[in-house]
Formats: C-alpha cells, sequence, structure tokens
C-alpha cells in the first residue's frame, strides 16, 4: 500500500540511500498510525498472512486423512496441526479480518473522521497481531529452543484436564493461553471502540434507525464481543494460576472441575460463532441489496432479528456439551434455546430472498460469493437443527459430520461473504477494481472444491468417523469419501493462491475505480478511492438510509418510506 | 412415540438402503437407545429437507427469475423499491416458531424416554472407566475385571437383559460411542455419568473414542461382544476363574514378576497387581490387544511388549528393553493366560 504515501518531490538517483529510507518511512507510517483505515487494511494484512497459514495447515490434515492409515505426519504432529488450525482461524483469521473491515467501514458508512478513540484502536490492533506472533512463536521452538516447548496440541477448545501440567509438560500450552489472552484484549479494545464511535460519532441526520445495516450488525457483535470474550480471557487467568499458582480450578487431579472449563469455553465459544457471522450478514446486507438494485426488504425485522440472535445466542453455550451428562432438564432447556434461534435467523434468509424479490440481479463476483453464501448458510442453518435435537447430537456431536457443520458456517457463510466483501470493497481500499475475470475463476474453483470438501463430510460422521483422529482402519467404509474430501481441500487451496494473485495484480494493474463503481448508496462512495486520511471535507447530512440514492434520485429521495 | 417409529420406518428406508450397511452406521441401529435416536433423526431430516426445498426453490426461482441482462428493456431504470411488509414478515415469523414448537417437543420425548430406561431384574452393571488410550470394563456384581473389549448379553423384549454403564475417566475425558447402540456419553474425571445399551442382535460392535483425550487419541477403538445367553454365561465362568497356570510359562512369568511389568498390569492370583495398565488375568481371550489397534496374535505381542509404540505412537507404556530371550519368555507366559 505504498503507493498511498506520496513521493518524495524531487528524486535525486545519486542520492544511494533514498529508497531505503522510503521504505523506512513508509514502515514508520504504518506503525504509528492512529488512522482507522490503515488499522483496518493492516488487520486484513495479517489476517490473510495467517488465513495462508491456516489454511496449509487443514491441507496437511487432509492429505495425513487423504487415506487410512497414513504416516504423512506424526500423530502428535497431527494434533498439533488441528489445534493450531482452528485457533489460527478463529482468533487470527476470523476475528481480525471482520474487526479489519469493521475498523475501515464504520467511520466511513456513519460519516464520522475516525474511530473514537484512534489510539486505542492503534494499541488494540498491535496486541491482536503480537497475540498471533506468540502462538507461532511455539512453533519455532521446535521442543525446547529458547524455552518455547512446541506448537500446542491440546486443541483449540483446550479441554481440562488435557492442559494441566501433568498432561501437557513443558510451554506449548502457556503459548496457546498467552496468545488468546493478548487477542482478547485487543477484540474487547476494538469492540469498546466499534460501540462509542457508532453512538457517539454518527454525523448529522445519521439516526441509529437510518444507521446501514452493518453499522447495527457490528453494533451487535461489538457488544457480544463484551460479554462473549471476557469469560474466556477469566478463564485463560484461571487456566495460567493452575499451572502456576497451584489453583485448581480445572485440575482433576486435585479435585478440579473439568465440566467448569467447559462451560467457561462455550459461553466464549458459541457466541464467537455469531460474532464471526453476524460481519458476514453485515456485508450481505450490502452487497445484496446494491446488485438486486433495491434497498434492503424488512430493515427494523432485519435489525430486530439481529439483535435477537445477539442475546439467544449467549443462553446456547451448553448446546456443545450435550454428551457430557447434564441431565434431560438441562439439555431440554438448551434444546429449545438452540431451536429458537433458527427462526431470527430463517427471518435474515427470508429477507434477503424478498430483496432479491423483484430486483435486477447483476451477478459480479461479489454477488456470486454472497449468492453462495445463501445457499451455503441454508444448509449450515439446516444441519444446525438436525445438531440442536440433543439425542441426535448424542450420535453427531465430535463426529466428522460436525466439522462439516461448522465448516458450512465459517467457510461456506463466513470465508465466502469475507471473499465477497474483497471484491466489494477493494476498490474503496485501493482506487482499483479486482479482475473479475480472476475472481469467477476463484469463484468457482472454491464453490467446487468447497462442496467436494464439506458435502462429502458429512457422511463419514453419519458412518461414525469421529473427529480428531490422526489415522482410521480402512475396513470402516471412510476411505473412499475421505480421499473425495481431501481432493476438495487441493481445489480451495488452488483458488485461494488465485485470490492472493488477483489481490497483488489488481493492485497494480487493475482498472480505476472512481468512488463509486457499483452505484451504490452508503456514505463510503461518497469519498475519493481511496479516501484522504479525514475521509470527508466536508461533514456528510443524512436524511435517510441510503444517502447516495437521496442524492442520484433528488425527485424520489428515500426518506418518504422509511418506516 | 409409535407415531415416530412409523415415520422412521417409511422415511428411513432410503437412509438405511444407502448408508445402514456399515458396522458403525448410525442409521442402522440395533438397540433401544439407538432405534429412539434413529426415529427422531428421521423426523427431524424430514422437516430440514422440507424447509431446504421450499427456500431453496424459492432463492433459485428468484435467481433465474430477476436476473439481469444488458439486454433487458430499460435497463437503465432502477427496479420498484418495496421497503417491507408487517403480513409477510409475521407470517415468516410465525411458521417457523411453529415448527420449531413440533421439533422441541418430539425432541423432549426422546430425551426423557431415552433417559428412563425400562428397569429390568436382569440388568448387568459394569464400571467403564476412561483411560489414555484404553477401556478398564469392571463387573462389579460378577468379579470380573476386564479391558478394551466389553462383553454384554442379547437383550430381547421378551427377556430383556439390558446392561447399565457407570462412566468415569481415570485421566483425560474420553467418550464411549458404540453409534449402533446408542449415543455417545462422555467419561470426564470426578464425574460419573451413565448410559444403557441392549443390543438385540449377536454379534460385534465397533465404535472408538470420541472425545480428543491425548496423543494417541485416534486408536483408542471400542469393541462391544454381544452374546448369546449361553455364551455369556461361558465367559462370565470362564473369566471369574484366576489366571490359569501353564506349568510351561513358568519361566516367563518370573520375567514378568521381576520386571516392572507388575507395576501396572494384573494377573489374579499372582503376585501382579498393578492398576495403572490393562487388566492382563484373560488377555489370550481377547481378539485383540492395544485397545482393539491389532489382533492378538503371538508376534504382534511380542512387538508390542518390545517397543508398545511401534504400534500405537504416544502410548504410555515404555518399552521393555528385555532381551530377545526374556521377550520370547514373557510373550510365551502371556499368551498362556487364556
Amino acid at each position: 500500500m505504498a503507493a498511498q504515501t506520496p513521493a518524495p518531490a524531487i528524486i535525486d538517483k545519486t542520492a544511494p540511500r533514498a529508497p531505503r529510507r522510503l521504505v523506512f518511512e513508509v514502515m514508520h507510517d504504518w506503525i504509528t498510525t492512529v488512522d482507522h483505515k490503515k488499522i483496518g487494511l493492516m488487520y486484513i494484512g495479517y489476517s490473510l498472512l495467517f488465513l495462508l497459514i491456516g489454511g496449509f495447515e487443514a491441507l496437511l490434515i487432509r492429505i495425513q486423512l487423504a487415506i487410512p492409515n497414513n504416516s504423512f505426519v506424526s500423530p502428535q504432529a497431527f494434533n498439533r496441526l488441528f489445534t493450531m488450525h482452528g485457533t489460527t482461524m478463529v482468533f487470527f483469521v476470523g476475528m481480525p479480518i471482520l474487526f479489519g473491515f469493521g475498523n475501515y467501514l464504520v467511520p466511513l458508512m456513519i460519516g464520522a473522521r475516525d474511530m473514537a478513540f484512534p489510539r486505542l484502536n492503534a494499541f488494540s490492533f498491535w496486541i491482536s497481531a503480537f497475540g498471533g506472533v506468540l502462538l507461532y512463536f511455539s512453533y519455532l521452538g521446535g521442543d525446547g529452543l529458547y524455552g518455547a516447548g512446541s506448537a500446542p496440541d491440546v486443541g483449540w477448545f483446550a479441554y481440562a484436564p488435557l492442559t494441566a501440567r501433568v498432561f501437557s509438560p513443558g510451554h506449548s500450552t502457556d503459548y496457546w493461553t498467552l496468545a488468546l489472552l493478548l487477542s482478547g484484549i485487543g477484540s474487547i479494545g476494538t469492540a469498546l471502540n466499534i460501540v462509542a464511535t457508532t453512538i457517539c460519532m454518527r454525523c448529522p441526520g445519521m439516526k441509529l434507525n437510518r444507521m446501514p445495516l452493518l453499522v447495527w450488525l457490528y453494533l451487535v457483535t461489538s457488544g457480544m464481543v463484551f460479554v462473549a470474550v471476557s469469560p474466556l480471557t477469566a478463564a485463560q487467568i484461571m487456566l495460567m494460576l493452575d499451572r502456576y499458582a497451584g489453583s485448581h480450578f480445572f485440575d482433576t487431579q486435585a479435585g478440579g472441575s473439568a465440566v467448569l472449563w467447559m462451560h467457561f469455553f462455550w459461553i466464549f465459544g458459541h457466541p464467537e460463532v455469531y460474532i464471526l457471522v453476524l460481519p458476514a450478514f453485515a456485508f450481505a446486507n450490502e452487497i445484496i441489496p446494491v446488485f438486486s438494485r433495491k434497498a434492503i426488504f424488512g430493515y427494523p425485522a432485519m435489525v430486530a432479528a439481529t439483535v435477537g440472535i445477539g442475546f439467544i445466542s449467549l443462553s446456547v453455550w451448553a448446546h456443545h456439551m450435550f454428551t457430557v451428562g447434564m441431565g434431560a432438564y438441562a439439555n431440554t432447556f438448551f434444546t429449545f434455546a438452540t431451536m429458537i434461534i433458527s427462526v431470527p435467523t430463517g427471518i435474515k434468509i427470508f429477507n434477503w430472498l424478498a430483496t432479491l424479490w423483484g430486483g435486477k440481479i447483476h451477478f459480479t463476483v461479489a454477488m456470486m460469493f454472497s449468492v453462495g453464501f445463501l445457499f451455503q448458510f441454508l444448509i449450515a442453518g439446516l444441519t444446525g437443527i438436525m445438531l440442536s435435537a440433543s439425542p441426535f447430537d448424542w450420535q453427531l456431536s465430535s463426529s466428522y459430520f460436525v466439522v462439516a457443520h461448522f465448516h458450512y458456517v465459517l467457510v461456506g457463510a463466513i470465508l465466502f461473504m469475507i471473499f465477497a466483501a474483497f471484491y466489494y470493497w477493494y476498490p474503496k481500499m485501493t482506487g482499483r477494481m479486482l479482475s473479475e475475470k480472476i475472481g469467477k475463476w476463484h469463484f468457482w474453483i472454491f464453490l467446487i472444491g468447497f462442496h467436494l470438501t464439506f458435502d462429502f463430510m458429512h457422511i463419514p460422521g453419519i458412518l461414525g468417523m469421529p473427529r480428531r483422529i490422526y489415522t482410521y482402519e480402512a475396513d470402516r467404509g471412510w476411505e473412499v469419501l475421505n480421499m473425495i474430501v481431501s481432493s476438495g481441500a487441493v481445489l480451495q487451496t488452488i483458488a485461494s493462491l488465485l485470490f492472493v494473485f488477483n489481490l497483488i495484480w489488481s493492485y497494480f494493474k487493475g482498472a480505476v475505480a472512481g468512488p463509486d463503481p457499483w452505484d451504490a448508496w452508503t456514505l463510503e462512495w461518497s469519498t475519493v478511492s481511496p479516501p484522504p486520511p479525514y475521509n470527508f471535507a466536508v461533514t456528510p447530512t443524512v436524511e435517510s438510509r441510503r444517502p447516495l440514492w437521496d442524492l442520484k434520485h433528488p425527485d424520489d429521495p428515500d426518506s418518504n418510506y422509511e418506516m | 412415540m409409535t407415531i415416530i417409529r412409523v415415520w422412521a420406518s417409511v422415511v428411513g428406508r432410503p437412509f438405511q438402503f444407502v448408508l445402514g450397511n456399515n458396522s458403525t452406521s448410525i442409521f442402522a441401529p440395533a438397540g433401544t437407545p439407538a432405534h429412539a435416536i434413529f426415529g427422531l433423526s428421521m423426523l427431524v431430516l424430514g422437516i430440514v429437507c422440507s424447509i431446504f426445498v421450499v427456500v431453496a426453490g424459492l432463492l433459485i426461482f428468484a435467481l433465474l427469475r430477476y436476473r439481469f441482462r444488458a439486454s433487458d428493456s430499460n435497463s437503465e431504470q432502477e427496479p420498484a423499491q418495496i421497503y417491507g411488509s408487517n403480513q409477510i414478515e409475521l407470517s415468516w415469523t410465525v411458521i417457523p416458531v411453529l415448527i420449531v414448537v413440533v421439533l422441541f417437543l418430539a425432541t423432549t420425548r426422546v430425551i426423557f424416554s431415552t433417559e428412563k430406561a425400562g428397569k429390568s431384574k436382569q440388568k448387568i452393571d459394569v464400571m467403564v472407566i476412561g483411560h489414555q488410550y484404553w477401556w478398564e470394563y469392571r463387573y462389579p456384581k460378577l468379579g470380573i475385571v476386564t479391558a478394551n473389549e466389553l462383553h454384554v448379553p442379547v437383550s430381547d423384549s421378551s427377556n430383556p437383559t439390558p446392561t447399565y454403564l457407570t462412566m468415569s475417566s481415570a485421566d483425560t475425558d474420553h467418550s464411549f460411542w458404540i453409534p449402533r447402540l446408542a449415543g455417545k456419553m462422555d467419561l470426564i474425571p470426578n464425574k460419573t455419568n451413565v448410559m444403557w445399551i441392549d443390543p438385540e442382535q449377536a454379534g460385534l460392535y465397533l465404535g472408538q473414542c470420541a472425545q480428543y483425550c491425548g496423543t494417541q487419541h485416534a486408536k483408542m477403538l471400542l469393541r462391544v461382544y454381544a452374546d448369546t445367553p449361553t455364551e455369556f454365561a461361558a465367559w462370565v465362568a470362564r473369566q471369574q476363574k484366576v489366571a490359569v497356570e501353564d506349568p510351561s510359562a513358568t519361566a516367563g512369568e518370573a520375567v514378568f514378576q521381576h520386571n516392572a511389568c507388575i507395576s501396572c498390569h494384573t494377573v489374579s492370583g499372582t503376585v501382579a497387581t498393578g492398576r495403572f495398565g490393562p487388566d492382563l488375568t484373560h488377555l489370550a481371550s481377547r481378539d485383540t490387544i492395544a485397545s482393539g489397534a491389532v489382533p492378538n496374535t503371538r508376534e504382534n505381542i511380542r512387538a508390542f511388549v518390545d517397543n508398545p509404540a511401534h504400534f500405537k505412537p504416544g502410548v504410555l507404556m515404555p518399552p521393555m528393553h528385555l532381551s530377545d530371550h526374556d521377550l520370547d519368555l514373557v510373550t510365551a507366559y502371556l499368551t498362556s493366560l487364556k
């Protein structure tokens, strides 16, 4: 992104150190920045890096499982791979990439010049990024260098008592704990910042019921981050006390409770799914209307459904614990809470459907990914209903069916919408369009790879294949299915590399975007691309949910129709 | 309950035809809890498949019908804007709520009916204790302790003999899962869980640990043998005896007793009373060793004692560093424990 820095006025080719100083200046500029757009881009950049690492780990996992009784990696290396893959994808890809887009878009969309607390924003970014570096530093340790031990192998859920020192000697679990502690502090800081920005920094006329839905969804997400990440942070501290200060919260050998850890973890872990998926919904709420050429259907219902999801998602955590032996009454309660969350989620899908209805649907790459998201999220939701029926879950939990289900959410829904968001907002962020031609290849290869992998992954679960096993016997009827699943992973890898190539190629060679390439309606498209550091030369004033529509259609302003 | 059963027998046929021909398929139930879950599964599947057909159909229709083409008349003109409709939005809130209520009531019935198992005087009690990475089975009323291969009697409706499993863990979390007999139940240290099974056909039911428990989680395999009543009685009688003293194996017994083996393993009727590892009293009566990892042959026992990590990397038993001569002797002893 060096192009954003103004080049020196006079380039003196005889000055030998000029290029090096330029690099240093650019780095200094990025490292010290408090501009929400640069911080957003840094979030996105570092999570893309981790996406490649976490994806590579997934590829190794799938190579190991492609054939039965494989010895491509050792059991312990496999256990480290799935631990690092899960931890990376949730904490160092999902959260930061979504916070990155939020950081970039929220102030622009509400007509503000920056976040409410710019320096807190920078602090949150750097401490999160440091968490990711710390997690991967444990790999470099390679059994003892610098006392780092080696990568954690306790699973991203890190169930007690496997994390107790007696079962997890060395420091790998400590790296995991500290990495999540730091990224959790960063997440809470960013969430606080987004709430404060949304409440306090809106431009004149931007009433709460005129905010773009994206901003609403980020507001609810941020509220959930407070409630969900704080217990995780508390649990990490308790785990460290167990390991080093002689407490026994989770140390079962001394009378501690393994179930207590599960409650702490899933009180975080379940809302976390919604923390990740609500921003994906937020992107869909902006992209689907623009490429259908229609205002979103049922704005108030969408807001109400989001708030509903926010609250209900905090009371469903124990559906991860149906096999823990909580008893029939607890199972019944959590079954109901889990099933009822499908109602607000269904409202969203129906409202997107109604937005498409009667529109003029333009199949840009961003829209293609959004359509893929709609179908895949529908399937993910329906398999979620299957798992919410707790007796069915007694069979399917901890099986590959669950792995397929949540990858349908995390890849089929969230990652698809992240890709859509890139194709949609990349022109705003860089001033260049992403190549639609490469984008279509990226979409189709990824779509085929995704379905090969995760459609077929449901079946080994039904046939009794548990998750987190490094190998399996050849006599169970799982081997053909696993081979198909693994070949899909290869296709997804190819498509992801194509995407990264597109990001780089288009930055230099892409078509110049102009301020509003999609003929969209929200405030970020009223500035030049990329926006100047102060965003808006004149603070905008808005009178409806679609301020740019009002500008383009002064005869028929949106404010006449708002409910 | 009967409605769900009838529904399952109709809708479940194709699923059983495609996915039921498998030793660990959840769609090939062979016991009461698994049948109840299968019935509910078919109800849930029927409902979610109907929802999928309706919603996906509407989506596909909308995408095809309203696809924009550059040749469309008035291509510059925006389509009619519709901002919402209270009636429509109310309908797609109320209908899903009703579906959820139906699903919830059906689920609740299965939860409670599965929990209160039919009490039977002839029930078998087994304590299941999970270890890294093997299963310990104790029959307190029969005085039997064994490992990795669970024997239970077949249970038929005229003469129900369900087996009640009381479960806990000696170290980390584990989970007991025989897909054809029942759903899984976790084994958690400091917590006692219960479940029950009643296999309706004699035979071998496979499964494995379903909760990540450490390095060798993958090969913590489960084998449940459903015996006919006479087979089960014979098995009980054999297991209740102390280890058979085979005169030709006394040299191997000495090797066993003079090395660290007895710190971890029990052979009843001898000085070996260790509890950390599997009970070996009737080792030779089992089909497999190393928690189902390999068949129980002389060569495999010898190789396992020599270096357990050869079959199961991460296993807690250390290599014994015995001479070839001692290895042969101890193998002869172990294979004599009928």
